[in-house]
């Protein structure tokens, strides 16, 4: 055999062994340290047998075949190491790091990040006297820690992050600066929807900056959806770790919540969000995506508790003195079910063929829009009668826009399901439609006060 | 020679305890150490060793260190610890009365065939 012939039977080899590789790591239950063990030992046998004058191919063959079936080695395994049927999330790496390794950096970052908006709620709250002043800023003094994180994750332009700063001091002076009425509902419109902007403001720092393309737009909202979850598990820790210590402190006559109010809260509170956003990031492919899974589980229920609703209200009769809060109620709702929609679509593989869950989401659409049509028939009524409040055209327009959206989602999911449309035309609806939300409520923090005049 | 599958099972422990008392090794040696005891007559599924390394590696009865091969590969050595060393005396005993248990039957087995035996084929021939 020529030299070159010699080099090429041994690329070959190579390729064959990074295959086996790449088979026997997909058992969960082999870890890739047992399958570097388990290569060097395929190795040898190779060796051995080419040896003993077998060619590459024949070694390869039989030292596989002597290797054993994987799925019974992956057995033995998995009753070893029970865990390892279970994803593990790795936020920093066990084995003592050289240096500063970059998973180390990162937590020293977000730790940073953490208590940055920690000190940063602390002042707003000394700063801040009244309620209301506190609540249209609080968000203000959280996201620019959580947009840092990101920016620095994602080494996002400076042009970005100026071109950001922009519409955010924009906000903060909107905030501040109009004669709100303290009383007023245009005040508690403002405090409500700033937060929604400041959070587009997030998604495209977020995003790096591509806030245009369709993908990443898809890839915030899955975020979003993981981080409400992984603030809520921290926040029910939290709670219950507090509780305890409260408990505890309490029986030896110390009365802590002078303390909670001034300090724990003030820091755990923006530190949950910034830290949560980080478990989020870490967690990524690693471990399954919860709120999709959620969807799973409550798409089902919503859909009853939806058609219930629709036959109480129709069975109410006069309509047109149902509660004024209804409105507000329905967007709740449409919410609801636009959630539901969306984490299903986010988690849906968009090949895969129509299947009776999205038949099951196309009936939970229907439901929705049904109850709705019904509720916005009677306000719509009312505010005929009434006339128009601040409360009444934000909970309108709201409505309105979600009533679009689902009632698009719903042609498409049914063109879908005939087979007429491809899922991927959905998906796109959902990621064009978001950042109208972010417009809207710009609107309402920036027009409503001087539409009413500050009421 | 095919084994039956617990015979392996059973035997493969006390074999792998006495093969680490002889010295350090990693599992390729292993396996190659087994074959050249047993003459080629005992060949076990080469994946399996690894299962069962980890297990007696839990037990505490090896440990595992990770080192470098004469190629430059990443290689994982298995020493017994003491624990070990009392589990691999605690099989001997336990091993040696079966063989000798069986040593007994087989041989009254035998013995006791013969005398039986023999006019059957006796039978058979005439």
């Amino acid at each position: 055999m020529t030299a070159t012939g010699q080099d090429h039977d041994h690329e070959r080899l190579e390729a064959q062994i990074d295959q086996w590789r790449s088979y026997v790591q997909r058992h969960r239950a082999i870890s890739p340290a047992d399958v570097d063990e388990m290569t060097d030992h395929l190795r040898d046998r190779v060796a051995d047998l080419g040896a003993t004058g077998l060619d590459d191919d024949e070694a390869f063959l039989v030292a596989v075949r002597r290797m054993g079936s994987l799925d019974a080695v992956s057995r033995e395994f998995a009753r070893e190491h029970s865990e390892r049927l279970w994803k593990q999330l790795v936020l920093v790496p066990d084995e003592p790091a050289r240096g500063s390794s970059p998973a180390w950096r990162e937590l020293a970052v977000v730790l940073a990040l953490a208590v940055g908006a920690g000190v940063a709620m602390k002042v707003a709250l000394s700063v801040f006297d009244t309620d209301a002043l506190l609540m249209r800023n609080a968000p203000l003094m959280t996201a620019p820690f959580l947009a840092a994180y990101f920016a620095w994750k994602r080494r996002v332009s400076w042009r970005v992050v100026a071109a950001l700063l922009v519409p955010y001091a924009l906000l903060a002076v909107v905030l501040n600066v109009y004669p709100y009425v303290d009383t007023g509902s245009t005040v508690v419109l403002a405090a409500l929807h700033a937060p929604v902007v400041l959070w587009a403001l997030v998604g495209v720092v977020y995003m790096g900056g591509r806030w245009r393309d369709q993908d990443p737009r898809m890839d915030f909202a899955r975020f979003t959806g993981e981080l409400v979850v992984y603030v809520t598990l921290l926040a029910i820790g939290g709670g219950v770790l507090l509780g305890l210590t409260i408990a505890t402190l309490t029986l030896v006559g110390v009365d802590v919540e002078p303390a909670m109010e001034d300090w724990v809260f003030p820091f755990a509170v923006p530190g949950a969000v910034v830290v949560g956003a980080w478990l989020v990031e870490a967690k990524q492919d690693v471990v399954e995506n919860i709120a999709p899974v959620l969807t799973r589980v409550f798409t089902p229920l919503t859909t009853v508790m939806l058609l219930v609703t629709l036959v109480v209200l129709l069975g109410a009769g006069g309509l047109a003195d149902v509660e004024r809060q209804l409105l507000i109620l329905m967007d709740a709702i449409l919410v609801l079910v636009l959630c539901l929609l969306l984490y299903s679509v986010s988690a849906r593989d968009s090949l895969a063929r129509p299947g009776w869950f999205d038949g099951l989401q196309l009936v939970l659409v229907a439901a929705a829009l049904a109850v709705d049509a019904v509720a916005l028939t009677a306000m719509l009524t009312r505010i005929a009668e009434f006339g128009l409040s601040p409360n009444k055209v934000a909970a309108l327009g709201l409505n309105l826009l979600l009533l679009v959206h689902l009632a698009r989602s719903g042609l498409l999911l049914l063109g879908f399901l005939r087979e007429r449309r491809p899922f991927g035309a959905l998906v796109r609806w959902q990621t064009r439609f978001l950042p109208v939300y972010a417009v809207w409520a710009a609107f309402v923090v920036v027009a409503f006060g001087p539409i009413f005049g500050f009421v | 020679m095919r084994f039956d599958k617990d015979l392996v099972a059973a035997s493969a422990t006390p074999l792998v305890l006495g093969i680490l008392a002889e010295g350090e090794s990693y599992g390729y040696a292993i396996l190659k150490r087994v074959t050249e005891l047993s003459g080629g007559r005992m060949q076990w599924t080469d994946g399996m060793l690894y299962p069962l390394l980890h297990r007696l590696e839990r037990l505490g009865l090896v440990v595992a260190t990770w080192g470098t091969s004469e190629a430059g590969r990443r290689r994982k050595h298995y020493a017994l610890t003491p624990a070990g060393h009392a589990a691999l005396a605690e099989r001997q005993e336990q091993w040696s009365v079966v063989a000798d248990v069986l040593q007994h039957v087989w041989r009254s087995a035998q013995q006791a065939a013969q005398p039986a035996a023999r006019p059957a084929v006796a039978e058979g021939w005439a």
